[in-house]
C-alpha cells in the first residue's frame, strides 16, 4: 500500500481523499516501519523549505526516505516535497535537500518577466521535453493539459531530470524524475481529473 | 501560459447554498455538495465557500459539508465567513480548504493576516474586501456590507497585502447583483496598487462581462460570480469556449 509520509507539515486531507477517490487505499503515517513496508511513498509539503527540511530531519524521516528511495521504491514528492528531493534550496538562506535528484531550488522572480506575479498561482499547462520519452507518470496525460500550481520557488539546474515543464515567463520545471524518484511542482490532488490520473499512474508504476 | 480562472462562489447557510441580491433577500438554491460536483465537472477552476451561518450549530454543519466537498472535488477550495482567528484557519484547513478568506475578522484584527500568513504561507491567506463608493470615495464595508468602516479601500487592501495577504477578492457592492458588468474602475485601481492576484467579484450578468473584464484589465487573474452560475444563466463550459474564442487563455476540460 502507498504511504503518505506525515512529518507534521501541511494538510493531508485532500491528498488522502484523492487516493481514496481513485480506489487506492493509503496510509498516512510517521511510523518508520510502515514507511519501510510501503510499496511506494508520497512526500507532501507546503510552507517554507527550511521548516519542512527541519521537520523531516527532526522526525527522523529524512534518513528513512533516502534509504527507501535508494532501494528503488517509487517515491513521489509533491510541491515542496518535490523541491526537497533536490540538492539545495536557496529559499531564505541555503538549505540542504534530500539530494535524490541533482538540482537546486531557486526563486522564480529573477527568471520570469517583471509583469508576472509571484507566487505563480493557478492552472498552467504541461509540456513534455521533446528529446525524451514521456514519463510513465503522464501515461494518461496529453501535452497541454492543465494542472494547479502554487509556488514562489522552482527546481533549477536540473534540466536533465525535467519530465515536464510549464511556461510562465520562462520554461519552469513542472516535474522531475530520476529512476524511481518522481516529483511534481504542481498539486495533482488539486488538478481535477488530470491530477487524479497522475496519481493513478504513480500507483501503477 | 497561466489561465484566467473562473470561480463560482457558494454562500452557505445551515448547510444550503444561498445567494443574496445586494446582500438581501436570501433564497435557497441547491445543495453545496451537488453544486460543487457539478461545477467541478463543468470546468470551474476553483470554488469559494462563504459560511454565512451565525450559530455554532450551523458552523458544525458547514465544516461537515466542507469535508464532504473536499473528499469529492479535487480543485482548489477557498473558504470564508466567520474567520476571526488563526484557529478558524486551522479548523477549515483541516476539513480540506486550500485557502482561507478573511473579511470582517481582519477589519477587527488585521494581525490575523500576518499570523496566518506566517503559519500557512501567503498563498493561503485571501483578503476579501466589500467596497462601495461613498461620496465619491471607495470605502471598505464590514459585516456582510452592513457597516461602513470609513477606511479607504485601496489603503486597506495595500495594508493587508503588506501584512501577507496572497490574493485579493474585490467585491464591488455597487455592481453586485446588478448584473451589468464588473466594477472595472475599482478593479483597475486595485490592480495598480498591489502585485498579488486579484479576483473580480460583483456584477457579472453575461458572458460578455467576463470577456470585457479580462480584455480591459489583463492584470485581473480571475472572475468570481454566484447567481449567474447557480441559476444556469451562464454555463461555465460555454463561458470558457467564449473566452477562448476571444483569445483569452482558459483551461477547458
Amino acid at each position: 500500500m502507498p504511504v503518505i509520509i506525515d512529518y507534521g507539515v501541511g494538510n493531508l486531507f485532500s491528498l488522502t481523499s484523492s487516493f481514496k477517490f481513485i480506489g487506492q487505499d493509503v496510509t498516512v503515517t510517521s511510523d518508520k516501519q510502515k514507511i519501510a513496508d510501503a510499496d511506494r511513498l508520497i512526500l507532501p509539503g507546503v510552507g517554507a523549505f527550511s521548516d519542512a527540511a527541519k521537520a523531516l530531519k527532526e522526525t527522523g524521516m529524512y534518513k528513512v526516505v533516502i534509504e527507501e528511495a535508494k532501494k528503488g521504491k517509487p517515491l513521489l514528492g509533491i510541491c515542496l516535497g518535490m523541491q526537497m528531493l533536490l540538492t539545495k534550496s536557496y529559499e531564505y538562506g541555503e538549505h540542504d535537500g534530500l539530494n535524490l535528484i541533482p538540482g537546486n531550488v531557486k526563486p522564480l522572480a529573477p527568471v520570469i518577466g517583471s509583469d508576472l506575479k509571484v507566487p505563480h498561482i493557478g492552472w498552467n499547462s504541461l509540456q513534455f521535453p521533446e528529446n525524451k520519452e514521456k514519463s510513465k507518470l503522464y501515461k494518461y496525460v496529453e501535452p497541454g493539459e492543465h494542472v494547479y500550481f502554487v509556488h514562489s520557488y522552482y527546481g533549477a539546474d536540473c534540466a536533465e531530470y525535467v519530465s515536464a515543464y510549464t511556461e510562465y515567463g520562462a520554461d519552469i520545471t513542472a516535474s522531475v524524475e530520476f529512476e524511481n524518484v518522481y516529483g511534481t511542482q504542481f498539486h495533482p490532488e488539486k488538478s481535477g481529473k488530470t491530477g487524479l490520473s497522475i496519481l493513478k499512474a504513480f500507483c501503477e508504476l | 501560459m497561466i489561465t484566467k480562472r473562473i470561480i463560482p462562489c457558494l454562500d452557505v447557510k445551515n448547510g444550503r447554498v444561498v445567494k443574496g441580491v445586494n446582500f438581501a433577500g436570501l433564497r435557497d438554491v441547491n445543495s453545496p455538495v451537488e453544486l460543487a460536483e457539478y461545477y467541478s465537472n463543468c470546468g470551474a477552476d476553483e470554488l469559494v465557500f462563504y459560511d454565512i451561518t451565525a450559530s455554532a450549530e450551523g458552523r458544525g454543519l458547514f465544516t461537515d459539508i466542507l469535508r464532504e466537498v473536499a473528499s469529492k472535488i479535487f480543485i482548489p477550495l477557498t473558504v470564508g465567513g466567520a474567520i476571526n482567528s488563526v484557529e478558524d484557519f486551522d479548523r477549515v484547513l483541516k476539513c480540506g480548504a486550500d485557502k482561507v478568506s478573511v473579511n470582517s475578522g481582519a477589519i477587527r484584527n488585521p494581525q490575523i493576516i500576518e499570523d496566518a500568513a506566517k503559519r500557512y504561507g501567503d498563498q493561503c491567506v485571501v483578503l476579501s474586501a466589500d467596497v462601495k463608493r461613498v461620496d465619491g470615495v471607495f470605502r471598505v464595508f464590514a459585516k456582510g456590507g452592513r457597516e461602513n468602516t470609513g477606511m479607504e479601500a485601496l489603503d486597506w487592501i495595500k495594508r493587508c497585502v503588506d501584512l501577507g495577504a496572497g490574493e485579493i477578492v474585490v467585491n464591488s457592492m455597487d455592481t453586485d447583483g446588478v448584473k451589468e458588468g464588473f466594477d472595472l474602475e475599482l478593479l483597475e485601481k486595485v490592480c495598480n496598487t498591489v502585485s498579488v492576484p486579484v479576483i473580480a467579484s460583483g456584477g457579472a450578468g453575461s458572458m460578455d462581462d467576463f470577456v470585457e473584464l479580462f480584455k480591459k484589465l489583463p492584470k485581473v487573474d480571475a472572475g468570481l460570480a454566484a447567481s449567474v452560475f447557480h441559476f444556469g444563466e451562464i454555463k461555465i463550459a460555454d463561458l470558457k469556449d467564449k473566452l477562448a474564442a476571444e483569445g483569452i487563455n482558459v483551461r477547458r476540460i
